[in-house]
């Protein structure tokens, strides 16, 4: 290292780690300098959540040392790697939805006055905090539950901040947050960054690691691959580093015109207590694209269309046919599946096996047709359907939970494979989902259009949606906005998703 | 962004003030046109005295409720504590106070055991109170046949029978033992964890919090609350009773009192003003039937059919609130 560096606040050297047996991390060796923006990158299972997770102190490393602020240093706990100052905003979030943002922001360390917890002071800290990242408007005394995904990340952030932490760990900080937000998320990185905070910032999305770090560490199973100076760096020679592929092979062909079949389904004039006078056609063998900011109804829309949160007003017909989509029993009668944003939460039951959560769909609706076959059959068709979505380096008796999340969305896309849908309803299908693993999705998605059935895919994340759609209709209010052909620009997605742009006609 | 934001939540006074409102107005006009008198003086004083005791304990359920555990071994310690108070006083006033750190310092014993099974050993709340339950049960079925020891005389005549107006001394020391309890919950480091730890035990661990050692201390305030309540019932029953915790129920009572009074059983939300309104709910319905002389069993029945539509009712509201 030349001596004009400043040294490092943070250093790994020869980091490894082993689980059950199965080499995780193997030798990483890292530094973070003072004031930098250390990317991580790598695919899924390469092991950046487990080195996170190090540096943390959740997990201890087998191997290796980690030197924190010149001293050597063993974490035992998330605990002592906060007092050390280090501060993590996780993947998933993990805030308590009953509490106030200033009891979340202070869990763990709440400030006292005369051995009790001083809770005007918790919460003029808290709001200090937040104003100070010009989130002023979020009331510290707002329940967490009540708040949007992307105010919730905020209250994340805060919290690490509250740690007065010297190294900032962000662990796919804007996986949950709509293209604005994530400009937010810029100038306070920057910010922090500015007051001579180390940044350690673990993200799928190249453009982020593009835009934000001075250095780019590319790990692939569980090894450094290459410490990079992003200004020298092209992202094809990252993604190169990552899965050794080019990045112009992303997306798959579009739908050719003779490829697009009958109208499946219609919508008119329906709305419920988030959307208003949706209307929409979609045919089969097209892949439409719905965009729009957090909130928009982008969601809403899908699950509007599932029955899980029903139209109240307007028609639905399904291959002309009139349909009550009241619950997802009865979208999934109609042939409607449904893959959700929140894959935690709602996509998967986490302790059950693999080949349960396959099963999920097919044994809740027994005889949905066309799949009318006996128990050992649906056993069997589930399994080619797990083998048809490449779902690789799983036993099917494992349970979910420790499979990535390409894996887990493999299997939940499976699971409504297995009813054989003509309709499918995709919020956010890649949401946390590494390069090579997004493509994957990607390829299948694609090959279900052109199978016959017809997609609707909500995305917030704007070269998915322009390079995966066929047509894209763009939510603002509650209501579609506009709507852009195949063709169209990131420019006109947005400019309809805050409304610069005038309303398409009708 | 995510629509605009509600006011924020401010704290509202659980549904079971409403149900105890409309139990004691009903039950009056009912017992009235039955001929009797719900508030009369006897009867007044008996609700408190049958809130207190199960009250003690429900407050400390509540502690290990929030904090996403359970103690079903409450009604074994009760018993436990009726006969350590009663034997150490030996009906001797000077024996008082040492009997009762005896005995306070027996249940906060079992409350360690109750902790360190659930957190160290990991196992199941569910199982490991009901196995420390039994062992406590073995041990009384064993070595008791029936009242043993006599309580100290100034107990008796203190905690057992002084009044304040038509309110029990012990209905007293329910109401001070449960604001203590809202204190360290709403305004200590230690309650703030424990919510925390009941609400994720995960989101607390990672927020640096030492969830074991929080769960630990839950427990032993849940079976020092259970001991209190064992040194109420000797001050009433004038000597150890090894049947009384679970004869009164104290166990399940005091997890339906919980829920009664809005605390998530699953951990994370709820508190004591809940459940003391819950535990005034039970007592009353008590009130009620005994002065309409219903049956035992039926009355069973009504307090079943009572606790599952307040649950119900709870849990269409949270989904309400989901939505």
């Amino acid at each position: 290292m030349s001596g004009l560096l400043p040294s490092p606040l943070l250093a790994l050297r020869g980091i490894g780690k082993s689980f059950l047996g199965v080499r995780v991390l193997d030798g990483v060796d890292l530094q973070v300098r003072p004031g930098e923006v250390h990317a991580v990158v790598g695919e899924n299972g390469a092991g950046k959540s487990t080195l996170m997770k190090v540096v943390s102190g959740v997990h201890q490393p087998d191997e290796g040392t980690v030197e924190f602020a010149g001293a050597q240093r063993t974490f035992r706990s998330p605990r002592e790697a906060q007092q050390a100052g280090i501060g993590i905003v996780h993947q998933e979030l993990t805030l308590l939805p009953e509490r106030t943002v200033a009891e979340n922001v202070w869990l763990g360390r709440e400030p006292l006055r005369r051995g009790l917890v001083d809770r005007g002071a918790m919460l003029d800290r808290a709001a200090g905090l937040l104003a100070s990242i010009g989130e002023g408007s979020l009331p510290p005394d707002t329940r967490v539950g009540r708040l949007g995904v992307a105010q919730q990340q905020v209250v994340e952030i805060v919290k690490a901040l509250a740690l007065d932490a010297r190294l900032l760990i962000m662990d796919e900080p804007t996986a949950a947050l709509a293209d604005h937000e994530v400009d937010q998320l810029y100038t306070l990185v920057r910010r922090l960054q500015e007051h001579g905070m180390g940044v350690l910032y673990v993200s799928h999305r190249l453009k982020e690691v593009f835009d934000l770090s001075s250095r780019i560490t590319v790990l692939k199973d569980g090894r450094a691959v290459t410490t990079l100076d992003t200004a020298d760096t092209s992202a094809d020679r990252l993604v190169r580093h990552m899965v050794g592929r080019e990045l112009s092979s992303y997306y798959p062909d579009r739908a050719q015109p003779q490829e697009l079949g009958p109208v499946r389904l219609t919508v008119r004039g329906a709305g419920n207590r988030k959307l208003r006078g949706i209307d929409l056609r979609l045919r089969a063998g097209e892949v439409l694209g719905v965009g729009g900011l957090q909130g928009s109804g982008r969601s809403a829309l899908a699950r509007a269309l599932f029955g899980a949160a029903p139209f109240g007003t307007g028609q639905v017909a399904v291959d002309g046919a009139p349909v009550r989509l009241r619950s997802p029993r009865a979208a999934m009668r109609v042939g409607i599946a449904y893959v959700s944003e929140d894959r935690k939460g709602e996509g998967i039951v986490a302790e059950q096996s693999v080949l349960d959560n396959a099963l999920l769909a097919v044994r809740a609706v027994r005889a949905v047709p066309p799949v009318r076959v006996s128990r050992g059959a649906r056993t069997a068709r589930v399994r080619e359907l797990l083998a048809a979505v490449e779902l690789r380096a799983a036993r099917e008796d494992q349970e979910i939970r420790f499979l990535s999340g390409g894996n887990q969305q493999k299997v939940v896309l499976a699971r409504w494979l297995a009813l054989a849908p003509r309709i499918l309803l995709f919020d956010e299908p890649t949401r946390g989902i590494d390069v090579g693993a997004r493509s994957a999705i990607h390829d299948l998605v694609r090959r279900l259009a052109r199978d016959g059935a017809a997609v609707l895919m909500v995305s917030s994340e704007l070269p998915e949606l322009l390079g995966m759609s066929d047509r894209i209709i763009v939510m603002r209010d509650g209501r579609i906005a506009g709507e852009l052909s195949a063709g169209a620009t990131e420019e006109e997605v947005v400019a309809l998703a805050v409304g610069t742009a005038r309303e398409a006609a009708g | 962004m995510s629509g605009a934001l509600s006011p924020p939540a401010r704290w509202t006074p659980p549904g079971v003030f409403v149900a105890l409102a409309l139990t004691l107005a009903i039950g009056w006009l009912v017992v009235t046109v039955d001929g009797g008198r719900l508030f009369s003086l006897p009867t007044t004083v008996s609700l408190l005295h049958v809130a207190a005791g199960l009250g003690l304990v429900a407050v400390g359920q509540t502690v290990v409720v929030v904090g996403g555990s359970l103690d079903l071994s409450v009604a074994y310690t009760v018993s436990l504590s009726t006969l350590v108070a009663a034997e150490a006083m030996a009906g001797d006033d000077g024996a008082l106070l040492p009997a009762i750190g005896l005995t306070l310092a027996v249940s906060a014993t079992i409350g360690l055991v109750n902790g360190l099974l659930v957190t160290l050993a990991r196992i199941n709340p569910f199982i490991a109170t009901v196995g420390v339950g039994l062992l406590l049960k073995g041990y009384l079925d064993n070595g008791y046949d029936g009242p043993t020891g006599k309580t100290a005389p100034a107990l008796v005549q203190g905690l057992g029978y002084q009044r304040v107006g038509p309110v029990p001394l012990a209905f007293l020391l329910l109401l001070a033992v449960a604001a203590a309890a809202w204190f360290v919950l709403a305004r200590t480091r230690f309650g703030h964890h424990l919510i925390a730890v009941g609400g994720d035990p995960e989101v607390a661990r990672l927020s640096g919090v030492r969830t074991s050692r929080v769960l630990v201390t839950a427990h032993v305030l849940c079976a020092l609350c259970a001991g209190l309540a064992g040194v109420y019932l000797a001050s009433r029953l004038g000597a150890g009773a090894p049947r009384v915790g679970t004869e009164g129920l104290y166990d399940l009572e005091s997890i339906a009192a919980v829920v009664l009074g809005g605390t998530a059983l699953a951990g994370g939300r709820g508190g004591v003003v809940g459940t003391v309104g819950g535990v005034l709910l039970l007592a009353s319905i008590d009130a009620v039937f005994n002065q309409l002389e219903v049956d035992v069993f039926f009355k069973q029945v009504i307090r079943g059919v009572i606790i599952i539509a307040a649950v119900a009712v709870y849990a269409r509201r949270a989904m309400r609130k989901a939505s």
